[in-house]
């Protein structure tokens, strides 16, 4: 009898240890903590990484490694004719994770997408001021206050929201992080007890992982959440190892501590892809770099001035000395990862003898200008004091003379969004929303002038462009408008596009399935460990 | 005693007003609104700035101000996180035990390390011990702590993979914290191996945070001990045909101690400044990295109320090494 306590017992240990063996943990080396764990409340992508991309899902998503949107929780939706009324139909069974401080008793319905909303929209919500001091800064910042005008529970499956005026980025908003759906069950439950901020510290959503414990500063664990809508993960235990310190997530890396890290040190790279036991990844990232010319001010409102200009700046050498090959050279003011990114258009070729005549044609003699240098670095541009000289020089080759000039960065910000600036300008944008909207309108748009427009370029062909875009719904259609204006701008040549900065990812050789984001964010569902 | 207690608490006092009014001028004398920096609200309407305004008192005199403060600093009130939204006071409980138990370490392996170090280079003086001794602590001393640890990290556990290299624990091991004390809860948890791996990733900060206190301590012992080995009463007991040892160890070192006492109660406040770097490089979830991240999240109410607890916690140590001063040696008590 003993003999087969004994026997029994050692195979009840032995199935033990076979199943943590094959429980398989994958560690993220992150690179800060959270703000918290409410996605609408906050906007450093530390925290959509830690809340939004592993606890919560959203309408609909972005579609893995691209900036097209996809089917999340919503199956599907419809647009009324006149592009204000839109219809999502949630999809059925989608369950909210179970957790050792909440069980759920129903699955997601429109009750949670309409409390998601309005808690952020409606100032007399309960949920609306639940932490103090906290506010809906994505939510305010990206218009929708004034944009909606209601939201409506159709049927337990339908949600119906109204805006006041056409806005086709709308769709791309609701893919964003603060547009995460929470479990109104669960917030109703946090509410009777009194307990509402608890919401903001153990979040419950229906994401790939659920949410197991936070020790500040230090690590944040998540478990495969097994009913997940889109299939259970792979692996069984996410961790947030957090490692401020780039150096130390390197070592980190390389010891096995950690699988994936974010944000190399530049200077590291080389080392990482020398690593038989690493790979690294890279892609250009959601932003760009340019020089914008003030296209008001003579000579530089002639585009010939401006095509010559183009074609006298280096930018592989501006790529080489400023980011150690870390970026590459930028054709369109859209980055490659962004959809409309019109392939098709050529960039002015560095050829400083047909620049020279060029501007000779043109009857500039004796040019000289200034060219504004950012004070600090931005991941689009790390050193433009660096880029500026080395334009100084290539546009010395040509006749052109060139003063650097700078100011600190509030009063650079402010100073060159005036009309009658003197000098070209070096800055660059990173995208919010994956929409080409953000970059195009944003930047070159006529509204924009005296703005974000620091070209102060005002060309009516490419405006229409843009505003027929914003206001068509669909996506082929917009993006046969978007690569149109494209045509446009490299025609009429506002800015010299610079550079796009390279995102680079490195990881354990083991990894599968990580998909970097264009949007330069960590997700984890669909990565996988293997032996 | 007594009185030698009342007149430290007469110095206390007033140096601990002076801070919490440093304290409190901090969020006034930065750039930018200081209700926007203490509530974390950057876009607010008129009336809702007038709300937390009025909640936080800013529309009362600002002598008034401050006494509300003091009153609220005295009862354990020292504001609250603008991201966490969690008490300071809390949050800093929760996390000191990490820096107490990576500073109690680091001062074990200073003092084990650098007194014996400190004796052999006096005993053996002008030899090439104490060259190398004074040399190495002299080395020690002026080592940058960042550029330390990462050449730790990168031989000792990248390189040579003998430690792991950062965090309290391995991430295998998930138990609740008990004390704090890593070593403890680790221990108590049960769990196979815990212990240890708690134990290994305590090596590198230890170094790390223990050897500027190590260098000092080894240098300010060999200097007690030679001008103890000079003086008459030791020669007496040499002159008696004690051992070394004897001479050494027992009548030599006891009085070499009381400056080396003070010496290593110095270096409480000077650990504490290292634990910022040590923790941050580390990823060591004590107050000095509490203090680093909240600088970068600009958690003001956090920084504030952190240094003036940072600073009390200085004080309050001085304190009970000046007390233990005192009854060492009860000359300085005059």
């Amino acid at each position: 009898m003993r003999k087969l306590t004994t026997l029994l017992a050692a195979t009840a240990l032995a199935t033990l240890m076979a199943g943590t063996a094959w429980s398989k943990t994958f560690v993220f080396c992150s690179e800060g903590s959270p703000e918290g764990f409410d996605p609408g409340l906050y906007t450093a992508g530390t925290t959509f990484d830690a809340a939004a991309h592993t606890v919560y899902s959203r309408l609909l998503e972005f579609k893995k490694g691209t900036t097209e949107t996809e089917p999340g929780l919503a199956e599907s939706w419809t647009i009324s004719d006149d592009g204000l009324e839109y219809t999502f139909k949630l999809r059925p069974g989608v369950k909210f994770q179970t957790t050792e401080f909440f069980t759920p008793t129903r699955e997601l319905n429109a009750d949670d997408v309409v409390f998601s909303i309005e808690r952020q929209w409606k100032s007399d919500h309960p949920w609306h001021g639940y932490v103090t001091g906290g506010s809906w800064e994505y939510f305010a910042g990206m218009g929708l206050p004034e944009l909606l005008e209601s939201v409506e529970k159709v049927d337990d499956m339908t949600v119906k929201i109204k805006l006041k005026r056409k806005e086709a980025p709308f769709l791309a908003n609701l893919a964003m992080p603060f547009a995460s759906i929470m479990s109104k069950e669960y917030a109703d439950k946090l509410q009777a007890e009194g307990k509402m901020n608890q919401l903001n510290q153990m979040p419950l959503g229906t994401g790939p992982f659920a949410f197991v414990g936070y020790q500040q500063d230090a690590v944040i664990r998540y478990k495969a959440h097994p009913d997940f809508w889109g299939g259970k993960q792979k692996i069984d235990d996410l961790v947030f190892a957090i490692t401020t310190d780039a150096a130390v997530r390197f070592q980190k890396l390389q010891a096995g501590e950690c699988h994936l890290m974010p944000y190399p040190n530049a200077a590291d790279v080389e080392a990482m892809k020398a690593d038989p036991n690493l790979k690294v990844m890279e892609q250009a990232g959601l932003n760009v770099a340019y020089l914008a010319y003030n296209t008001t001010q003579a000579p530089f409102d002639k585009v010939e001035v401006r095509k010559a200009l183009n074609k006298a700046i280096n930018k592989q050498a501006i790529v080489d000395a400023v980011f150690q090959g870390q970026a590459t050279p930028a054709t369109n003011p859209i980055p490659p990862t962004m959809w409309s990114y019109n392939e098709h258009i050529e960039d002015d070729t560095y050829d400083p003898d047909a620049a020279k005549k060029m501007l000779e044609d043109a009857g500039v003699k004796d040019l000289s200008m200034k060219v504004w240098a950012m004070p600090v670095a931005r991941p689009y541009m790390l050193n433009a004091r660096r880029a500026a000289e080395l334009m100084q020089a290539d546009f010395a080759k040509v006749g052109v003379k060139v003063e650097i000039v700078s100011y600190e960065w509030a009063e650079y910000l402010e100073k060159s969004k005036a009309k009658d600036r003197d000098g070209a300008v070096i800055l660059g944008w990173t995208g919010d929303n994956g929409d080409p909207d953000n970059f195009l309108d944003t930047l070159l748009g006529c509204d924009a002038v005296g703005g974000n427009n620091r070209a102060q370029w005002c060309n009516q062909e490419f405006d229409d462009l843009v505003t027929k875009a914003k206001e068509a719904s669909d996506v082929a259609e917009r993006t046969k408008l978007y690569e149109e204006a494209q045509v446009v701008f490299k025609r009429e040549a506002p800015w010299a596009t610079l550079d796009h900065s390279l995102s680079i990812v490195p990881m354990r050789k083991n990894v599968e399935g990580f998909v970097q984001s264009p949007l330069g964010d960590f997700a984890f569902d669909g990565v996988d460990i293997v032996e | 005693m007594f009185r030698f207690l009342l007149g430290r608490l007469a110095v206390l006092i007033p140096t601990f007003i002076g801070v919490s009014i440093i304290a409190f001028s901090f969020i006034r004398l930065l750039p930018g609104d200081p209700v926007a920096l203490l509530s974390g609200e950057r876009v607010m309407s008129p009336e809702r700035h007038a709300e937390i305004s009025r909640q936080l008192g800013f529309d009362r005199p600002i002598v008034m101000q401050y006494l509300d403060y003091l009153w609220g600093v005295l009862q354990g009130d020292f504001g609250t996180s603008i991201v966490t939204k969690k008490p300071v006071i809390d949050q800093f409980l929760e996390l000191f035990p990490a820096t107490v138990e990576l500073s109690v370490c680091a001062i074990i392996f200073a003092v084990v390390i650098g007194i014996p170090a400190g004796v052999v280079a006096a005993v053996k003086r002008g030899s090439i011990f104490d060259q190398i001794i004074m040399g190495t602590a002299l080395v020690g001393f002026s080592m940058p702590i960042f550029w330390w640890g990462l050449l730790l990290i990168i031989v000792v556990s990248g390189i040579l993979q003998w430690t792991p290299v950062s965090g309290r624990i391995s991430l295998m091991f998930f138990f609740p914290s008990v004390t704090g004390f890593m070593l403890i809860d680790s221990l108590l948890s049960g769990q196979e191996g815990a212990f240890q791996s708690a134990f290994n990733h305590l090596i590198l900060p230890t170094i790390v945070l223990g050897t500027i206190p190590l260098a000092v301590i080894a240098r300010q012992t060999r200097s007690a001990m030679l001008e103890v080995l000079s003086e008459d009463y030791v020669r007496t007991a040499r002159a008696k045909g004690l051992s070394t040892f004897r001479v050494v160890g027992i009548h030599a070192l006891r009085n070499a101690m009381i400056p080396v006492v003070t010496t290593i109660g110095l270096q409480i406040g000077v650990m504490l400044a290292g634990a910022i770097l040590t923790e941050t490089i580390f990823s060591w979830p004590g107050i000095g990295k509490w203090m680093v991240d909240s600088v970068f999240r600009r958690d003001y109410a956090v920084i504030q109320g952190g240094l003036l607890i940072i600073a009390a916690v200085i004080m309050l140590v001085n304190l009970a090494v000046d007390l233990l001063y005192g009854l060492i040696n009860p000359r300085i008590r005059h």
